[in-house]
């Protein structure tokens, strides 16, 4: 499968299903995340209050969302940090490169954070000669992997135990950790062990944010694993780097949110640690970075406000809308070539690289709808997906047979009687086709139907010719008495 | 308005959908034969698609071109039925949406969409009609057509209507809600995916001892049947339609020949 290139998705579906591992790793995923949540939704009667006051609360910033970075800024600044608004992903990484090069930095850690996948952090700084090390568990393993994240909340979802194994005795060995560990504690024990001394040598932590806070001026993060506090307490300095949405107005509209986004994610009540930051060490701390950024990235997401995706900035990044979409269940989230995945990366993607690279993901779904039912902002992705394929049509995006055949279809839908006299065609010949076993299994024009599954043969006759001959008939014997 | 009161009757504008048209007349019937029995007059206007094909593509020109043809040719009826819920969502949820920018147009499209139901809402919460008076011997499980279940909140009508029918169990398999992979032109775009997700159905389907799998979309009950059919199932496939009206001796089941 080749990373990062949305355009061959479905050369990428066709590896992904052809793939042992990643569909043993689905199946785990698939069994696991959505009972989890619906327990643990079930478990809090007030779910859908709070989903519905966090959606407003959404809207609401997103409305005054000058107001509340301003305020965010104002507040980060008097708490002694510094904020870097960066309009595109190239700013965010030279504002990186520039804190790094202050303290002449050799490696960082690295908590998860999404935009830092956005803005490629990793790269860039590897060939500015400054090592990263991931300290998210999941976000370790594709490190090593050498592979990008293909779950927004569990990175490397895809790899089984067994690939892991491997994975962690390949590069461990050299650390002379020559046991190849089979069961989970050991091999979790093994990264904490490897990746202890990493906090302690690192020059700079680079964690994401959930949430940023206006009227603190804080930033808070939420993980399982401890791993951000260790990466944003021990080194020198703290860089955060996060986007303009992230923002919500005060630390109890926070936990309005926080109360949804783990149960949305994993199923679990909280997730295990929530950490807030505000500003650096001030002097009677007992420990804390020297310095506090926040790099504040843009990236196309001030063009989606007042547009006619704006409902997509609402989105929380629970992965809720993957978990359940029957698409990524089936091929995972490296299939779609971008860094967002699944429903919400199939919105977001043609609002960051364009609709043309990305034209095939808006595409390459059922509209079942459930990704909206779960989402807990409820962000209307099936609306949001038809309107990038409106978008693409538009553009001529649209492979010219695709176009030619919605023309023909077109043509006829709307004279009913050419259609009717098509119809009762195309009924015949396929009853014909299919006479023997009441379906057919091959049809040259509809192998991406018959290459999976029979097509059931049609009765032989419309419904309308018939309806309309047992009317006539009706009326005659009618007419007769 | 309308008026349900007294003698007057109440017509119904069948819209068949254009895959029942094509593939599945026996379901046109057993919907006319419900309405029918329902106490309202049924009437089958010429007709052809609801325009999913184009508005799923991008393709608005063609879809509102569509859209308003159904809204004229439906217009008079005091009520649309559709044995569909992916179609009658369609009418009742995307056709407004279509005709936001043309206040005539969006008022004949609201108008239009109020009084649009899929086959078994219609029945179970208009009509309230006493239960159906049908009968089958044997196990059925019931898959929920996303569009119905969730733009138009179809999931217990039909399971309150198959309850009246004698001789019938019904025994729900896993995901009863998941999507079937079926997705309008998806199946055919990106057919091996459409081919896994329903391979995932067919699977929950074998896990229960039905013999029968029952749904209100002709879409997914032909590509679940088809998948059926390539694995070798003998479980049959059928319009939920056909079990309410009886009329399971009018057709084979979906994909079969009649002779087993």
């Amino acid at each position: 499968m080749e990373f990062m290139n949305p355009s061959i998705f479905k050369e990428n579906a066709r590896a992904a299903l052809a793939d042992k591992d990643l569909r043993s790793a689905m199946a785990m995923l698939n069994a696991g995340m959505v009972p989890n949540r619906q327990a643990a939704v079930d478990r809090l009667p007030e779910f859908t209050l709070l989903s519905q006051r966090g959606r407003e609360l959404k809207d609401h910033v997103l409305g005054n969302l000058d107001f509340y970075l301003e305020s965010f800024e104002r507040n980060c600044k008097a708490a002694g940090g510094h904020v870097h608004w960066c309009a595109t992903p190239a700013d965010a990484q030279a504002a990186v490169l520039k804190i790094c090069r202050s303290v002449d930095a050799k490696t960082v850690t690295k908590g998860k954070s999404m935009i830092a996948e956005e803005i490629h952090l990793n790269e860039f700084l590897e060939k500015h000669g400054i090592e990263p090390v991931e300290t998210d568990l999941g976000e370790y393993i594709i490190q090593l992997a050498q592979e990008p994240p293909s779950h927004i909340i569990g990175p490397a979802i895809h790899k089984t135990k067994d690939q892991v194994s491997d994975l962690f005795l390949k590069h461990h060995a050299k650390l002379g950790r020559t046991e190849r560990q089979t069961e989970p504690p050991k091999m979790v024990n093994e990264a904490r062990e490897i990746l202890r001394q990493k906090y302690f040598d690192a020059d700079v932590g680079i964690t994401g944010a959930n949430y940023l806070i206006a009227e603190t001026g804080s930033s808070i993060i939420v993980t399982n694993e401890g791993n951000g506090d260790l990466t944003q307490t021990l080194p020198k300095i703290h860089i955060v780097v996060t986007s303009l949405e992230k923002v919500v107005p005060t630390l109890e509209d926070a936990t309005t949110f926080l109360r949804i986004l783990a149960r949305s994610a994993t199923g679990q009540e909280f997730s295990a640690y929530t950490t807030i930051s505000t500003g650096p060490r001030r002097p009677d701390d007992l420990d804390g970075p020297g310095e506090y950024h926040v790099i504040l990235l843009d990236n196309g997401r001030s063009t989606m406000l007042g547009s006619e995706v704006q409902d997509m900035l609402r989105c929380i990044r629970c992965g809720a809308c993957m978990n359940h979409c029957p698409v990524y269940q089936s091929v995972g989230g490296h299939t779609y070539g971008t860094v967002y995945v699944g429903p919400m990366g199939a919105v977001l993607s043609p609002a960051l690289l364009g609709v043309s690279e990305t034209q095939h993901l808006p595409c390459a779904s059922t509209l079942c709808g459930r990704c909206e039912e779960v989402c807990p902002v409820a962000i209307p992705l099936p609306r949001l997906l038809r309107q990038w394929r409106e978008r693409s049509f538009e553009a001529g995006k649209v492979p010219g047979l695709e176009r030619w055949g919605l023309s023909v279809w077109a043509f006829f839908a709307r004279r009913p009687w050419l259609y009717g006299l098509a119809a009762r065609l195309a009924v015949r010949g396929l009853r014909y086709l299919g006479r023997r076993q009441g379906r057919l299994r091959t049809l040259w024009f509809a192998g991406g139907w018959t290459d999976g599954r029979d097509l059931p043969a049609p009765e032989g006759q419309t419904f309308q010719e018939r309806w309309r001959r047992q009317q006539a008939e009706r009326q005659r014997g009618g007419a007769a008495r | 308005m309308i008026d349900n009161s007294a003698k007057a009757p109440i017509n119904v504008g069948l819209f068949a959908t254009c895959l029942v048209d094509l593939f599945r007349p026996t379901v046109g019937f057993a919907a006319a034969q419900l309405i029918t029995a329902a106490g309202c007059t049924v009437h089958v206007p010429e007709q052809t698609c609801c325009g999913q094909p184009a508005y799923n593509s991008g393709d608005r020109r063609h879809s509102q071109e569509i859209a308003r043809q159904v809204i004229e040719t439906f217009a008079a009826y005091d009520y649309v039925v559709v044995p569909s819920g992916s179609c009658g969502g369609m009418i009742a949820v995307h056709y407004p949406e279509l005709f936001t920018d043309d206040p005539e147009w969006s008022r004949r499209a609201r108008a239009l969409a109020a009084k649009t139901f899929e086959l078994t809402a219609f029945l179970a919460d208009v009509m309230k009609i006493d239960p159906v008076a049908a009968q089958y011997d044997g196990t059925a499980t019931y898959h929920d057509g996303c569009a119905g279940l969730r733009e138009l909140g179809v999931r217990q009508q039909p399971r309150e209507l198959l309850a009246g029918v004698a001789g019938l169990k019904l025994e729900e398999m896993a995901e009863t809600e998941a999507c079937c992979g079926f997705g309008g032109t998806f199946c055919v775009k990106y057919g091996e995916i459409s081919t896994d997700i329903v391979s995932r159905k067919t699977a929950n389907v074998a896990k229960t001892s039905a013999d029968l799998l029952l749904a209100g979309d002709l879409g997914c009950l032909l590509n679940i049947a088809g998948r059926l059919k390539r694995e070798g199932s003998s479980v049959q496939v059928r319009h939920v339609a056909e079990v309410l009206a009886g009329m399971t001796d009018q057709a084979p089941p979906i994909g079969e020949n009649g002779e087993g």
